[in-house]
């Protein structure tokens, strides 16, 4: 009966007033700006960040606040895909194939909060997936050693790279880029300066907040700037909100189904909520006895990808919390956030911080009851802050932004630093060479090199002990196979068209 | 195709500038068998293949802006960074507000609407940050 002591230490740490609070903001936060075009998960949390830690909250209350965003701006990203035909995150890409359509059919309030329940229905599911497996796997990376670490570092910039990119060579370039900005600063054997250049502002390294927030916001402004800001909804109108309860029943057995897929599919480091809604609905498309009809405006088209990417984002959590090695993007966010906090992940975390870990859960376990009630009685309220125009959003951003760091580090040497992570992350998506592997390597490089001596110095310089316990083989087979794998499954990954205008 | 070729070869500039670097990192007297070079040497020469291997293997992306963007974004990137530097003297208020005026008239060139979004941005973001969370920034320096 762990499992309900524990539980009830988290209720205890979560239901109180401050903390409900702090679930609530972020749920309302997370899902305006999951729903706002360009401004995704990651960019979101990484916004929000520096706010969260000037606002001098303990490590508990952070974490809820970040994590409600999270999942706040995973239910988000289906509002503009309905609406608009543009996903407001990646993961939401999915939904626009049917729930468009449906929308056109004049049927959006219907997909709405069809698509809200079945993110509802994804999201407590995984929850409570996360609540008992996140254990267990803690346990077993008790079993972890530097080696082990080492070749799990390896497998989360390999599968991050293999899948989440279109090319693998450019993949590789950006953890090499990460895991090298990581190496400036002191080194942590030695304590003598690496890679400094003289320059006694990067004697403490790169601060992975200020990377973060000039990849994914700033660069993101620049983004708006090329593109004048087309993407708008303004003048988006919204018939009275109904609750489709036929459809809702129909797609019952869909939901768990994608739910299912999704949180494998996040439990796989770098897989991910993407990967979970398109596994998600193809599955769908292929059981659904009414398969033939998706893209059209089916209702299980819309529910199936909603459970998906919303389990998958609690799937994701898994790996994070357990063994320190984030999913996907927006975790990886979340682990930069732990770190500052001065938590390790891994499975001391479990039996050090209980109060954390439980904490954390309880609220996840709160905030979906939180955001089914946003999302499905209050919908047309995130409609209206969709009209907001971009020329007024962008702007709004980078002042959070550069007040959020300057409140931080009080230096302008970060906010320059900050300009030119932004103008690197621009090119970068210009290139196609993929952001969130640089944050992995700044976030996990000094762990991975530290594993690497660790075993180093236990095996007195001999390599082979790399490979010397049948986990590491396991995990180093599983980093070839996930880097090599999709270049042959590119065409089965390959994402359809969103639905034309 | 072009641009990643350059692209390609200014990572092999870069790397190898890395690298060199790396054999410059002072050396503990009491090192591990790894020691405070190897790894940046990894990092350094898995990132010279990759710019060899892009230079080979170009990728056909067409979405390169027009000129006049990059006019945009260098502006852009002027107005931040003295932002960045007028921050502490001159503290929040009128520096914002001059860098939001010009990233909404970068996004929407709307002079009006830009300097309206502009001031009501900065005093309310003010207002928000200092007195609802906090933050502590100084309002004219």
């Amino acid at each position: 009966m762990d499992l309900v002591a524990n539980l009830s230490q988290g209720f205890a740490v979560a239901l109180t007033w401050s903390t409900l609070l702090l679930a609530v903001s972020g749920c309302f936060a997370g899902t305006i700006i999951g729903s706002l075009p360009g401004l995704g998960p990651s960019n979101g949390v990484a916004i929000l960040i520096p706010l969260a830690f000037s606002l001098g909250l303990d490590a508990t209350e952070v974490l809820v606040l970040m994590t409600s965003v999270y999942y706040g701006a995973m239910y988000g990203g289906r509002i503009s895909s309905i609406l608009l035909n543009i996903p407001g995150d990646e993961p939401a890409l999915m939904t626009t194939l049917d729930g468009y359509p449906m929308a056109k059919q004049g049927r959006a309030s219907d997909a709405l909060v069809l698509s809200g329940v079945s993110s509802f229905v994804g999201a407590f599911l995984a929850t409570i997936g996360l609540m008992l497996l996140a254990p267990l796997l803690a346990r077993v990376a008790y079993l972890f050693g530097p080696a082990e670490y080492f070749a799990l570092y390896l497998l989360a910039f390999c599968t991050l790279g293999g899948l989440a990119s279109r090319n693998q060579i450019k993949a590789a370039l950006a953890s090499a880029v990460g895991l090298g900005i990581a190496m400036i600063g002191l080194d942590n054997q030695t304590g003598l300066p690496r890679l400094t250049f003289g320059e006694l502002a990067l004697m403490d390294g790169v601060d992975f907040l200020v990377a973060i927030v000039g990849l994914f916001a700033v660069s993101e402004i620049f983004i708006f700037i090329e593109s004048h800001g087309k993407d708008t909804a303004i003048g988006v109108k919204l018939e009275k909100i109904t609750i489709p309860v036929k459809d809702i029943v129909n797609s019952g057995l869909t939901m768990l189904r994608g739910t299912l897929i999704g949180f494998v599919a996040g439990i796989l480091p770098g897989a991910g909520a993407s990967l979970g809604s398109f596994l998600a609905y193809m599955g769908e498309k292929t059981l659904a006895k009414d398969g033939d009809t998706f893209g059209t405006g089916n209702p299980k088209g819309v529910a199936a990808p909603e459970a998906g990417n919303n389990a998958a984002a609690g799937g994701a959590l898994v790996p994070m919390l357990t063994l320190g090695v984030p999913g996907s993007g927006t975790t990886a966010v979340l682990l930069a956030v732990l770190l500052t906090l001065n938590i390790t992940p891994g499975p001391l975390l479990f039996e050090e911080r209980p109060e954390v870990v439980w904490g954390l859960i309880a609220s996840l376990l709160i905030a979906n009851i939180v955001l089914l009630v946003m999302n499905v009685p209050m919908v047309r309220l995130f409609v209206k802050v969709l009209s907001v125009p971009p020329y007024v959003l962008l702007p709004g951003i980078a002042m959070i932004a550069f007040g959020g760091i300057y409140s931080l580090s009080g230096s302008s040497h970060d906010l320059i630093l900050m300009v030119i992570f932004g103008l690197v992350g621009y090119f970068c998506r210009k290139l196609g060479v993929p952001t969130v592997p640089i944050i992995l390597g700044i976030l996990l490089g000094n762990n991975m090199e530290d594993n690497l001596r660790r075993a180093m110095i236990i095996s007195d310089g001999d390599w082979t002990y790399l490979f010397s316990s049948g986990i590491s083989i396991g995990l180093w087979a599983a980093a070839i196979g996930g880097f090599v794998a999709p270049l042959f499954l590119r065409n089965l990954l390959k994402k359809p068209k969103a639905p034309s205008q | 195709m072009k641009a990643d070729r350059i692209f390609g070869l200014g990572v092999i500039v870069i790397a190898t500038f890395y690298l060199y670097h790396a054999t410059l990192i002072p050396m503990g007297f009491l090192s591990d068998p790894v020691g405070s070079r190897t790894f940046p040497y990894i990092i350094g020469g898995v990132s010279l293949l990759c710019g060899i291997l892009i230079c080979i293997f170009p990728d056909t992306i067409t979405n390169w802006p027009e000129l006049k963007v990059y006019g945009k974004i260098g502006i852009a990137i002027l107005a931040m960074y003295l932002f960045a530097i007028t921050l502490r003297p001159y503290g929040f208020i009128v520096p914002s507000a001059i860098v939001a005026v010009i990233l909404s008239y970068l996004i929407s060139p709307n002079i009006k609407k830009a300097v309206i979004t502009g001031l009501s941005l900065s005093i309310g973001l003010f207002l928000i940050l200092n007195y609802g969370l906090g933050l502590g920034l100084y309002a004219f320096g």
